[in-house]
């Protein structure tokens, strides 16, 4: 069965439509990749699918682990398994990393009928993971996103991803931004939890990214829809020759 | 009229039983002097204080209610109050299956134990009841270190010397309309003296919180802090407390000597009022402390109750090097308007003050900071720092911040520092997107903004303090 069913959808912001008769299928355990110019609704995609209330869907459906997607709020798609990683990661005021991450842990495990973590299991888990991907002490007791720098905001977005362990991420302009160091520590983690049962949507303006984590599959998307699908080869070959041909 | 702090489902059984059984014990409707000589001989007064209250009576009659405040509500009868009623026991129900599962609810969200729910509901519970006697051995044993802590009326047989040379001195009865009522007819409250260099081993008032519940609409509190001594007081409770007596105006006042500290906070959760704006209780706060040289008062309020709120816990600075602080966390839902504030009156050399107040607005609530710093001629080398933030839930609330300064000495140093935001969709969104609910979302987000604050609490009051933030809030985003 695949993970993510996306038919036919037409979604708008306002009153303007964006994604147009759009159709996209993404399997248990496999990395796709989108890659379009600016302005052509690859953003909207990745809202539409966590489910941002400006975002209006009119037409088609969406189905995850053969569930209505599109029925579910924002927070049941979260605690169903969905995770966006933001282009622009938003910033809580005296909010902590470990309090968030705490309180969105225990959500999860509420919506699947888990008990809360106590304190104690809880910070021998963030504590493990924190360290496994080179997040200090410091910065979880910062508050989300606050005086973090683009490079920062980027690392918490992926060590929020990997703590929450999803079933698909949604990675909207993770490279946006990152210098090459960082960008490897990202694509890093994104590698780490490569696991068979877990997709990826990469959703990128370049190819430098694919370049570390290496999709099955890459779609092109021009106006609202895809326009030509294949594999890494067509990543490359974009990275060569523009979007000129698909227009 | 029994005037018992119990909880939702309580309250209808209180107003039927109250309309159905006036019992003799409780003063006929109205206000004069006799009305006033029989609260004074009902609890045995001497005379000094029986002419306390007759010269505040007094006064009071030549007094106007003040309406300066940026709150709105129809007149107050005076004459259709009563005021005065003996405590005396209502039968509550029997266990915990009788008392509203709302109610229960609301607890059980604040983390409040099972014993103490029991208590709080009105629920008749052993005679051995587990918290009376724990905080039977705190009693003495803060007794032993010469602390005193127990109701004003005790304090009043017990240290007449005490109370007749404090009563009054912090806020004299001409200080304001409602603080002269209060001294007219305060019903009960309490009472601390912290002797010359003793650190109160406990935060006062934790262990007591339901033992010290009856003390009516008009509470009257008196504490001194003799010289280099420290006391961490907390009044109030985060459990919802309902009062049959709309109208409350309490006094409070603090003496601190040179050199001695004294920490205030406090959790109010009166009743607000239902949806619609009706119901609720009016709270006209007086809180004032004079701080002598090196002496540090600093308070700290959530307040989260009341369909009215009119409050400045003030800190008079008379002594060199006095420290004042005003951390506040106020939070109005629905129809709710508070008025509140500060006043940190320079009058010593070296003094310093902060204000940090943190109003959260939502539903159709209105909210109003009313600060007033001011330096004196003589207070060289004042210091005042404030920060006020708003923040908005929804288009249809208000928040204004009225600050004012007055500097009389050129070394003086004020900065104001003031914010309003609103919590915006794209937060929510962020954090929904991670599986928070809306509710626990803007709980989340709300308690971030008052953080500064919540930290200056004591440990075990902060965390009730943060679930009650977001139990107030429920209802108030969708």
């Amino acid at each position: 069965m695949s993970l993510l069913e996306i038919k036919n959808v037409c979604a708008s912001v306002g009153d303007k439509e964006i994604l147009h008769d759009f159709s996209l299928t993404i399997g248990a355990g496999e990395i796709h990749a989108i890659m379009g110019p600016n302005g052509t609704g690859k953003s909207t995609l990745s809202y539409v699918v966590a489910g941002h209330p400006a975002y209006r869907v009119s037409a088609g459906s969406i189905m995850f682990k053969g569930k209505d997607l599109l029925a579910m709020t924002p927070d049941e798609r979260a605690n169903a398994g969905v995770f966006l990683a933001f282009q622009h990661p938003i910033e809580l005021p005296g909010v902590t990393n470990a309090l968030f991450l705490k309180t969105a842990l225990n959500a999860k495990r509420r919506f699947n009928g888990e008990p809360d973590l106590d304190a104690v299991q809880y910070m021998k888990r963030l504590k493990a993971r924190a360290t496994a991907l080179g997040v200090s002490d410091d910065m979880l007791k910062r508050p989300v996103n606050v005086g973090f720098s683009g490079g920062e905001k980027k690392k918490m977005e992926t060590f929020q991803m990997a703590f929450l362990e999803p079933d698909l991420c949604l990675l909207d302009e993770m490279d946006s931004g990152l210098d090459v160091d960082a960008l490897k520590i990202v694509s890093d983690a994104v590698n780490i939890m490569r696991e068979k049962h877990r997709s990826f949507l990469i959703i990128t303006h370049h190819e430098r990214i694919l370049e570390h984590i290496v999709p099955d599959v890459v779609h092109v998307m021009i106006g609202g829809k895809i326009v030509a699908s294949g594999d890494k080869a067509l990543a490359r070959e974009i990275d060569k020759g523009g979007y000129e041909k698909y227009r | 009229m029994t005037h018992k702090n119990a909880g939702y489902g309580l309250d209808r059984e209180y107003r039927y039983g109250f309309e159905t059984d006036i019992d003799t014990d409780m003063a006929p409707p109205g206000l004069n002097e006799d009305i006033v000589r029989l609260i004074s001989a009902k609890k045995g007064e001497p005379d000094w204080l029986l002419d306390f209250r007759l010269r505040a009576y007094r006064r009071w009659l030549t007094m106007r209610e003040p309406h300066w405040g940026n709150i709105d509500y129809p007149p107050i009868d005076y004459q259709a109050l009563s005021y005065y009623a003996a405590p005396k026991k209502k039968a509550g129900p029997k266990s915990m299956d009788e008392v509203d599962p709302e109610l229960i609810k609301t607890y059980d969200k604040l983390g409040i134990p099972l014993e103490e729910q029991k208590v709080l509901a009105g629920v008749a519970v052993d005679a051995i009841f587990d918290s009376v006697s724990v905080a039977t051995t705190y009693k003495s044993h803060l007794a032993a270190q010469g602390i005193l802590f127990c109701p004003i009326s005790e304090a009043v047989r017990e240290y007449p010397d005490l109370v007749r040379k404090y009563l009054g001195s912090v806020v004299p009865p001409s200080d304001n309309f409602f603080a002269c009522l209060n001294s007219a007819v305060f019903s009960d409250g309490s009472f601390v003296y912290i002797p010359k260099g003793v650190k109160s081993p406990l935060e006062l008032s934790s262990y007591f919180r339901i033992n010290a519940r009856n003390s009516g609409q008009f509470e009257r509190t008196l504490i001194i802090a003799e010289e280099g001594s420290y006391v961490s007081y907390l009044e109030g409770c985060t459990a919802p407390q309902r009062d049959e007596n709309q109208l409350h105006a309490a006094v409070v006042e603090i003496v601190v000597r040179n050199g001695a500290e004294v920490k205030y906070s406090t959790v109010q959760n009166w009743y607000p009022g239902d949806k619609n704006g009706r119901g609720g209780i009016y709270n006209f706060v007086t809180k004032r402390g004079v701080c002598h040289n090196n002496a540090t008062l600093s308070w700290t309020q959530v307040e989260t109750g009341s369909a009215l709120t009119w409050k400045y816990p003030s800190c008079i600075l008379k002594g060199d090097g006095a420290v004042g602080a005003f951390y506040s966390v106020a939070l109005t839902n629905n129809h709710q308007m508070a008025d509140t504030g500060t006043r940190m009156i320079h009058l010593g050399k070296n003094t310093t003050s902060t204000i940090i107040s943190k109003g959260i607005s939502a539903g159709r609530s209105s909210q109003t900071y009313r600060g007033l710093v001011r330096i004196g001629a003589a207070a060289e080398n004042a210091r005042n720092v404030s920060r006020c933030d708003s923040l908005l839930i929804g288009g249809l609330c208000a928040a204004h911040t009225i600050p004012a300064q007055e500097c009389a000495h050129p070394s003086g140093v004020i900065e104001h520092e003031a914010t309003t935001s609103k919590i915006s969709e794209d937060q929510l969104f962020y954090a929904q997107a991670r599986g928070l609910d809306a509710e626990q979302a803007v709980g989340l987000i709300v308690n971030g903004f008052c953080r500064e604050v919540m930290q200056k609490l004591p440990m075990e009051f902060a965390v009730e303090a943060q679930k009650l933030i977001g139990v107030q809030l429920e209802g108030s985003v969708g």
